[in-house]
């Protein structure tokens, strides 16, 4: 974990409410996709945790991509180009690309989409197939789309309303793919839906409230099947057999 | 050249800063970040005698310049503790640190009391007073004089550690809870615990915290800490342990003038966790600005 101060790149709105923000400075301690950042905002007791969507070591560039739910990301969407962020980087485990087989599928939903971005292209460096499933509730949400493809993503668009795409959620996609390992992000119970449909092993990235986001104050504890784990430390990613429900 | 050396039950710290029980774990994670021996001592982890996951989750509500948490004493439990905590707490923090302990019936409070007077790097036993009671409806024993004194005595009974109860700011008359654990031997009193709080979700307008309520810490009780601390400091003869809202140099001076010896800092640990290191850091500056030069001199020096 480091602390460092990013300035804002860039920041603009992907959808009504979700937007993309480019932060440069030093993001060394950021090894691993899927891991997540602590973000300090001026008025704000706690920090703001923001899964890492991508970044690049030699530019200094970290892409962050977060939705608007309150007072701290209302914050963040008004944030112009050249402002600087306190921010803690290099929390939480991370997905493990070594796991991941010929052939992963990488699974989204909503803004658990952006951690599968700097994901599904690390593993596509490693020479992988990789299948991208984004899931989102209508056509209007959709972002990034063009962006799992332009890496080389077999990408599968489902909306739960049916207006782009394969209607349905990620599973009713999932169910008619072949693939070696998953990966997946996105509310609770989609990850429990993709859980009970996986056919192979896999990883999972979850979300909790927390307090501190490194692993101190027991605030975003969950139960596995090997004892508790913080979701900040021990996560937020997660090995489908050690989880339960 | 100041000093900032203060005493508590004979045992000298470098300096008052301590960070608090519940917001530094067994030290690990912050040892990895800086050399914590730059720190006074560190009051771990709250250990109860079996193993404890605590409250469901959300357990973390944020408010103005605060925090509310019910994480429910989530801990390993003693044994836990002993065979491995300890060991690996001596490994990174070469000081005495501060225990501390929960129960939930007086029986189990002396036996964790016992167990930890186990460990030589034990150099006070904090009693954490804010658990019901399982016996006594579940009352909390830290809101009623009688049975504060109670777990004190049963604390007293078993350990020959300096023993400083962890008060609770939820009680109608601090100054008669903190008589009746001096009364029953306490070498000290620790304060204040969080106080409770909600915060209600506008979307969902149901609870944040699943457990509804929680410990609202941060720099926005710093105030009723100030005011219980001084009123403490009138009322009894024993050392006091000065927290809540404490987050800088100066936080620490103003807890000492009214009346603490050491100062625990804890929701700011969270927020940055350099926060303590950093205090211990600005000391001698904010010390020599305000014309201190030794800090034990100024305690209770608003009085």
């Amino acid at each position: 974990m480091k602390q460092v101060m990013l300035k804002v790149s860039s920041n603009r709105a992907l959808t009504k409410d979700v937007y993309e923000m480019v932060l440069s400075g030093d993001i060394a301690d950021i090894g691993r996709p899927g891991q997540f950042v602590n973000i300090k905002l001026d008025g704000m007791y706690l920090r703001r945790p923001i899964s890492v969507c991508d970044w690049d070591g030699k530019a200094g560039t970290l892409t962050i991509i977060y939705k608007v739910v309150g007072k701290g990301t209302e914050y963040m969407a008004k944030l112009g180009e050249g402002a600087v962020l306190d921010v803690l980087t290099g929390l939480g485990n991370g997905f493990d690309v070594t796991k991941s087989g010929a052939s992963p599928v990488v699974i989204g939903g909503g803004v658990g989409v952006p951690p599968m971005y700097g994901l599904a292209k690390r593993l596509i460096a490693e020479g992988k197939k990789v299948t991208a499933i984004l899931g989102f509730n209508t056509a209007a949400e959709i972002f990034y789309e063009e962006e799992f493809k332009a890496i080389g993503c077999e990408t599968i668009v489902t909306t739960v309303d049916g207006s782009y795409g394969t209607k349905g959620f990620v599973t009713a996609a999932l169910a008619n793919i072949d693939s070696s390992f998953f990966y997946t992000c996105g509310p609770s119970p989609m990850l429990k839906a993709v859980y009970d449909a996986s056919r192979t092993d896999g990883q999972l990235s979850f979300e909790e409230r927390m307090g501190c986001g490194f692993g101190a104050c027991m605030g975003c504890s969950c139960k596995t099947k090997y004892g508790s784990m913080r979701i900040c430390k021990d996560g937020p990613v997660l090995d489908k057999e050690v989880v339960i429900w | 050249m100041v000093n900032t050396k203060v005493t508590l039950s004979g045992i000298t710290l470098d300096n008052p800063v301590i960070p608090a029980s519940g917001t530094f774990g067994y030290g690990k994670e912050f040892a990895e970040l800086y050399d914590i021996n730059i720190l006074g001592s560190f009051s771990f982890k709250g250990t109860t005698k079996e193993p404890r996951f605590g409250n469901p989750t959300p357990r973390i509500a944020e408010c103005s310049v605060g925090m509310i948490n019910s994480v429910g004493l989530q801990n390993p439990g003693i044994d836990h503790v002993m065979e491995h905590e300890i060991p690996e707490m001596k490994k990174i923090f070469k000081k005495p640190v501060i225990a501390n302990i929960g129960g939930f019936s007086l029986e189990e409070y002396a036996y964790c009391a016992q167990r930890i007077s186990e460990a030589d790097n034990v150099g006070i036993i904090e009693v954490n007073i804010s658990c019901p009671n399982v016996h006594g409806g579940g009352i909390g024993f830290g809101t009623d004089a009688a049975q504060a004194a109670s777990v004190t005595k049963a604390v007293r009974a078993v350990t020959k550690k300096p023993v400083y109860m962890k008060l609770t700011p939820n009680v109608t008359n601090i100054v008669e809870i903190a008589k009746a654990c001096e009364a029953e031997g306490a070498d000290g009193i620790s304060l204040i615990n969080t106080m409770m709080g909600m915060r209600i979700d506008l979307k969902r307008k149901k609870p944040v915290i699943a457990n509804k309520m929680g410990g609202f810490s941060g720099p926005a009780i710093f105030p009723v800490a100030l005011r219980m601390v001084y009123q403490v400091y009138e009322a009894v003869k024993l050392p006091i342990i000065g927290m809540g809202g404490v987050s800088c140099a100066e936080d620490v001076i103003e807890m000492m003038l009214a009346g603490a010896t050491g100062v625990q800092i804890g929701a700011a640990n969270l927020v940055d966790p350099w926060a303590a290191r950093d205090i211990v850091l600005a000391l001698p500056d904010v010390m020599e600005k305000y014309g201190i030069s030794d800090l034990a001199s100024i305690i209770g020096a608003a009085h």
